[in-house]
């Protein structure tokens, strides 16, 4: 499968493995890494990014194609919908069918608020599906919150907001738990210990996981429990605006029936956005490991009710993203491949850094050893790559550690006739996480849009600037869990007043009086790909 | 230059590169997908279609997105399979009962053609965990299926009518909360946080100045 060329790298790293296998590779120092981020990582170049010309972080940066959908058009403008048609009037609307808005969904049902959990595509289509590596949680006696606390606010690079990474790391062992009682199949010891490794930036192994199927093993047994308890969830339907009532309380939203295109109204007393990342927006031009459905959509509905972003310039690029072959570029790799021991190589054999550096360093280095220091093995389309040395791992834990630890890897590329037990793969960073979003207090709540509740990758500053690995499938289930409580607790303390779509038409009045001109629509709902054909015209 | 093929998606003819997934064939001849496309990666079974090769008797069932188009294929989607998942309360159901015969009843109407296994994409031995269930030996049924994406190929091609992916998640599900060794740690951090015990830690060293903080990240000990 490998090209002659490539094969021809793959001796340079045979040669150097036994040396490498138990050397201790240094590890970078704080002023080396800002060097190295400054100039080699995405979120520091200048093009890419784009002003926000409205709204409450006018004045700030975003990803160009972000602000694009910002400042875009509403899928309503020029349409009336009949807000006095309800069709469904519900205590609780939860937007989005991954982790956070199940999670939320579960809590908010045990509360005892009427829910409807409403998604794009299918309930569990969601990055947490795909989240292969693990979930932290500080449960071992060497560990504690504060110790966790400290790995993921540096990690971050100190700019976490402290009142929401600390309710992260006090309630991870709670999530661990709740998780473990649903019937989550947690990779343990006979003795009923935990399985726990290493993530980047990690001081303390207190990453749980279920082989690498994590993400996928958790979010099946929270759509399965969302399912017995007989909460009302519709499919292939997006929510394309949010409802406010007179006071400006979040009082609903507007759905489209993604098969048949027409609308519906939900009325709501409180409503949780749980709709995930941006890795479809292809940022940079970027490949992505994200969910086909992953395009800010939450962003941009509480945007336009005015509920303020923070760190929307803060992009997470994956390390280890599939570089080759092409039917799975871009994929992801999971961080567990180098908890478990491979390192990174490049061309000659060469280890060029500590494995478990945090993970926009791990890019950096990446793209350095790529680009400046011409170390990449040449991959597809004129790109290149660098090894990520798979077959350590059995050497350094024994033959079968492969098998029975990265299952998912071992098949994905086992369908394109590479086994990385015996041969290295190639990779390159992918779009993976947004670190930024809707700002929230730690109740969940927005900071300024009363009943809009927001949880999972959708929320910024839990994570600062940069997430650790483990620690998404962490804040999906404690964020979760809290939005569902508090949005059901003020369901019942709420009167929805006279449902309103004015914001719509107001927003539009803000983007003429700034001069932005857009043919653009959001949000946007899917990407478009073509896979090098010329767009026809439709 | 790329070798371009002919396949016929949904009855119709186009000529795509060879090279392309089958879902990435589908969007080059023009459709945006909204069914029948998730994860792009293999791990969620959304995207499970149906196909021969023109002229051949076979059909065939895999995942559009891991499998690549060959001249020729002609491609169905399954786009929405109707399953029959049974609801419990995971308090209250035990692994000690027959509760997989009692919600599960047709898992005893195997007749062992073994079209479920034959048809995973993701190469589990689908009729052996179905067998595993069907004895109540749940752990091993859970081992089996942990790797299940839930495309539900397997109940298209059951003439038993089994939802072999509900089965598979209820053993599971049944393993990891009572069969699964209990973690004693993860109980006493529990109570302990419930108690508070770690909270001071915590608010002092939030509470400190950014320096001190930022110092003692860059001299944490690093566990081996």
């Amino acid at each position: 499968m490998y090209t002659q060329e490539m094969l021809d790298s793959i001796k340079n790293v045979e040669k150097t493995r036994s040396e490498r296998l138990h050397a201790t590779l240094r590890r970078m120092d704080a002023d080396e890494k800002d060097k190295l981020l400054q100039e080699y990582h995405p979120d520091y170049r200048t093009t890419g990014f784009k002003d926000i010309l409205v709204g409450p972080n006018k004045g700030q940066k975003a990803p160009s194609e972000l602000t694009d959908l910002l400042q875009a058009h509403s899928r309503l403008t020029g349409k009336h919908v009949d807000l006095d048609v309800v069709d469904y009037d519900v205590d609780v609307l939860i937007i989005g069918g991954g982790g956070a808005g199940s999670s939320a969904a579960i809590e908010a049902d045990k509360a005892g608020a009427k829910v409807l959990q409403v998604t794009k595509l299918r309930m569990g289509d969601a990055n947490t599906m795909m989240a292969e590596g693990g979930i932290q949680g500080a449960d071992k006696e060497n560990d504690s919150p504060a110790i966790h606390y400290l790995d993921a606010l540096g990690g971050g690079h100190f700019s976490n907001r402290p009142e929401l990474l600390s309710r992260l790391v006090h309630d991870g062992p709670l999530a661990i738990k709740w998780l473990s009682d649903l019937g989550v199949m947690f990779d343990k010891k006979p003795d009923g210990t935990m399985i726990t490794t290493h993530g980047g930036g990690t001081s303390r192994k207190r990453m749980h996981a279920a082989a690498d199927y994590s993400g996928a093993e958790i979010m099946r047994v929270v759509r399965d429990e969302v399912q017995n308890r007989g909460i009302t969830t519709i499919d292939f339907a997006p929510a394309i605006e949010l409802i406010l009532d007179e006071e400006g309380k979040a009082s609903g939203a507007v759905l489209m029936n993604f098969d048949t295109g027409e609308y519906s109204v939900v009325k709501a007393k409180t409503v949780i956005i749980a709709t995930g990342g941006a890795g479809r927006l292809h940022y940079q031009g970027f490949p992505t490991s994200n969910h086909y459905g992953a395009t800010a959509d939450g962003l941009v509905l509480g945007y336009r009710v005015g509920a303020e972003l923070l760190y929307q310039d803060a992009i997470q690029y994956h390390p280890t993203g599939v570089a080759y072959p092409s039917q799975i570029f871009g994929a992801l790799v999971t961080e567990k491949v180098r908890s478990l021991g491979a390192q990174l190589i490049n061309r000659d054999g060469i280890a060029f850094m500590n494995p478990l550096e945090t993970r926009d360093v791990a890019a950096a280095s990446i793209i350095r050893e790529c680009s400046t220091n011409k170390e990449g093995i040449p991959a597809l389309d004129g790109g290149s790559a660098v090894w990520l040395d798979t077959p350590m791992i059995d050497e350094l834990r024994g033959e079968g550690t492969i098998e029975k630890g990265i299952p998912g890897m071992l098949r994905m590329y086992a369908k394109f006739d590479i086994d990385l037990r015996k041969q290295p793969i190639l990779v390159y960073p992918t779009l993976h996480y947004q670190n930024g979003g809707l700002l929230i207090h730690p109740d969940g709540e927005t900071t300024n849009v009363k009943n809009l509740f927001v949880a999972g990758e959708a929320v910024g500053g839990i994570h600062g600037k940069n997430r650790l690995m483990g620690n998404s499938l962490l804040d999906i289930i404690v964020f979760g869990r809290i939005a569902g409580k508090s949005a059901a607790a003020r369901a019942k303390e709420t009167k929805t007043g006279k449902l309103t779509l004015a914001h719509v038409e107001k927003f539009e009045k803000s983007l003429a009086d700034a001069g932005v001109e857009t043919d653009k629509v959001s949000p946007l709902l899917l990407p478009t790909y073509t896979h090098g054909r010329a767009p026809r015209k439709s | 230059m790329q070798e371009m093929v002919e396949v016929f998606l949904l009855g119709k003819k186009y000529t795509v590169p060879e090279e392309l997934t089958i879902m990435d064939a589908m969007e080059y001849a023009g459709y945006k997908l909204v069914r029948g496309c998730g994860c792009r990666s293999g791990f969620c079974g959304a995207c499970a279609v149906v196909y021969r090769i023109k002229g051949t008797t076979e059909i065939k069932v895999c995942l559009s997105c891991q499998t690549k188009i060959e001249a020729g294929m002609c491609v169905g989607q399954i786009v929405s399979y109707p399953t029959n998942k049974r609801t419990f309360d995971i308090e209250e159901i035990k692994p000690t009962e027959n509760i997989m015969g009692q919600l599960y009843p047709e898992i005893y109407s195997c007749i062992g053609c073994n079209a479920c296994t034959k048809g995973c994409p993701q190469g589990i031995n689908v009729m052996q965990y179905i067998a595993y269930a069907q004895r109540g030996e749940y752990e091993r049924c859970a081992h089996e299926s942990f790797d299940c994406v839930g495309c539900n190929i397997c109940a298209s091609r059951c003439p038993a009518q089994i939802t072999h992916s509900a089965v598979g998640l209820l053993a599971r599900r049944l393993t990891g909360k009572y069969i699964a060794p209990q973690c004693e740690h993860l109980e006493e951090r529990v109570k302990e946080i419930e108690d508070g015990k770690w909270d001071p830690e915590l608010e002092k060293l939030i509470a400190k100045p950014m320096e001190e903080i930022q110092d003692l990240y860059n001299h944490r000990e690093i566990e081996k």
